[in-house]
């Protein structure tokens, strides 16, 4: 075991020392003009914009407003989505009217939809949000669904002989055993929220990372391009990490968390 | 992966019995229903036909672009872009991921990349991808190339890795070489993550490829919708929404039948 931990502290050192390797390498390749400055500005010149913007709060408006629109969307999605995944799977009446609407829009590219939305809500947080939930809310009922659908019918059947109400068969077995699989599915669908959100923002404005990046593209400022790359993907990963951390309190009693 | 593939009678309808072609009926009236509430709703004056044209504007929209020559040659621009980011996000995707399965030293080189670029949303990089690229072909390539490349590393990362290593072992031992068990076991073994991982990546690929458009336009199927709905031609850009939402669904469905088709080997769960 000590030495199994070693190695992985060993490889995790190795990690982080490649990494310090290509900010150098990043760094100097700006520095020595191997590369034009306005195509990669210098890592420094990066962090001092970041550290700037985050003493003036700008950066905390704009991850705000990202983050609100995306939450925002994505639970309205799921509130949505998990009820309508586990109706489906349990009546067959909705099963049927849902089915092929979802088969049909789980594939498609809903991004493609934004200017329907432009036109319907015009360009505020009403149409990014609306856009968000759409987007998140096929693979969360696709998951929900397959998830409830899949539970053997025998511990049903046990709970209902021994007098479990419709209710109670909801909470004790319909949820916690379709739980993986639903969260499987908000693991899907955030990361794809995450997308659409920053697209709304490039297309429509008003503030947000996007929004914030396109405008610092169309000004040729690369280091503040730079910035928003290195805010979106400290924010994606934070948001990602949360939801597995989530996963493994949610399923604690789970055999998939049973292996450490 | 979504709700057809869990209903192999109806794919199969095709032999005319009266019985298969009701029930191919009755599984798709919802979206007539749809589709009847949608025209209804145009009609009764509920909202505007501006806001939302019926089925017949929409259809006589399509063909006017259809003959018009503008959606195929957009429509042409849009999707070689797509395939040639997808194609090599693929190729180069499933030897990184193998390598990096196979090669420790490989991993630790590449793995603190993967796991900076994979939770990152790829649109963010469509400024970046402007910078270095300018408005052309390349810069939408590189983005729909780096957003389909990770999921494909990854899968076939842990596919690889998920291979049982006495059946190497055994390999090995038979004088198997190192290639041989590459193209013999790890490759299939790994094939189930790895065509996931590349559907995933075509999904990716179209919502690449329309945000990219919309926002750098200068042509393709993403500045045409916009374009059109500049222009106050509405019925026109619903038409290339639902042709771009279309086609997207087609290419997922193809792909999930060939997916079938390669692992037909497999014992079904």
């Amino acid at each position: 075991m000590s030495t199994l931990s070693a190695l992985l502290k060993r490889e995790g050192l190795m990690q982080a020392l490649v990494l310090a390797g290509l900010a150098l390498v990043w760094e100097a390749s700006s520095r020595a003009g191997w590369v034009h400055p306005f195509l990669l500005p210098a890592l420094s010149d990066v962090l001092v914009r970041l550290f700037t913007d985050m003493q003036s709060g700008a950066v905390f408006v704009d991850l705000g407003l990202t983050l609100y629109r995306a939450l925002t969307g994505f639970v309205i999605a799921a509130v949505l989505a998990v009820p309508l995944g586990i109706l489906m799977a349990r009546k067959r009446g909705v099963q049927w009217f849902f089915d092929p609407l979802i088969s049909i829009g789980f594939p498609m590219p809903k991004i493609a939809f934004v200017p329907i939305f432009i036109l319907w809500f015009d360009i505020y947080d009403t149409s990014k949000v609306i856009m968000i939930t759409f987007s998140c809310f096929f693979p969360i009922v696709t998951a929900t669904y397959s998830g409830t659908s899949h539970i053997d019918k025998w511990p049903l059947w046990s709970a209902r002989s021994l007098g479990a109400s419709e209710s109670q068969l909801l909470r004790e077995i319909i949820l916690p055993l379709a739980a993986p699989s639903i969260m499987t599915g908000l693991q899907i669908a955030l990361p794809v929220g995450m997308i659409t959100t920053i697209v709304t923002e490039m297309l429509m404005g008003g503030s947000g990372i996007g929004g914030a990046m396109i405008a610092a593209g169309r000004f040729a400022d690369s280091v503040g391009v730079f910035a928003g790359i290195m805010e979106i993907a400290i924010l994606g990963m934070v948001v990602i990490r949360a939801l597995d951390r989530l996963r493994a309190r949610l399923l604690v009693w789970h055999p998939e968390n049973r292996a450490h | 992966m979504a709700g057809g593939d869990r209903h192999p009678a109806s794919a199969t309808a095709g032999h005319g019995s009266f019985v298969e072609v009701v029930a191919v009926c009755v599984r798709y009236l919802p979206l007539l229903i749809m589709l009847a509430a949608w025209e209804l709703v145009g009609r009764s004056g509920l909202v505007s036909q501006q806001m939302l044209p019926g089925v017949g504007a929409i259809a006589t929209a399509f063909f006017d672009l259809l003959q018009s020559g503008e959606l195929v040659t957009n429509a042409w621009r849009s999707l070689s872009r797509a395939a040639t980011g997808l194609g090599l996000a693929v190729i180069i995707g499933i030897a990184v991921g193998l390598l990096m399965a196979t090669r420790p030293l490989f991993r630790t080189l590449i793995n603190p990349l993967v796991r900076i670029l994979y939770p990152m949303p790829k649109s963010a990089l469509i400024p970046l991808v402007m910078i270095w690229f300018g408005l052309g072909d390349a810069s939408k390539i590189f983005l729909i190339f780096l957003g389909c490349l990770l999921p494909v590393i990854v899968s076939a990362y842990h596919g690889a890795r998920g291979v049982n290593p006495f059946v190497i072992w055994s390999a090995t031992s038979l004088g198997a070489s190192q290639e041989e068990v590459l193209r013999e076991i790890i490759l299939p073994a790994a094939l189930p993550d790895i065509l996931a991982g590349c559907r995933t990546a075509l999904a990716f690929s179209f919502i690449l490829m329309v945000s990219s458009e919309f926002v750098i336009a200068k042509d393709g199927l993403g500045f045409l919708i916009g374009s059109l709905g500049d222009g106050g031609n509405y019925p026109a850009m619903f038409a290339v929404i639902l042709t771009v939402a279309g086609t997207g669904f087609v290419a997922d469905r193809l792909f999930g039948s060939f997916v079938n088709h390669c692992l037909r080997w497999k014992e079904q769960a």
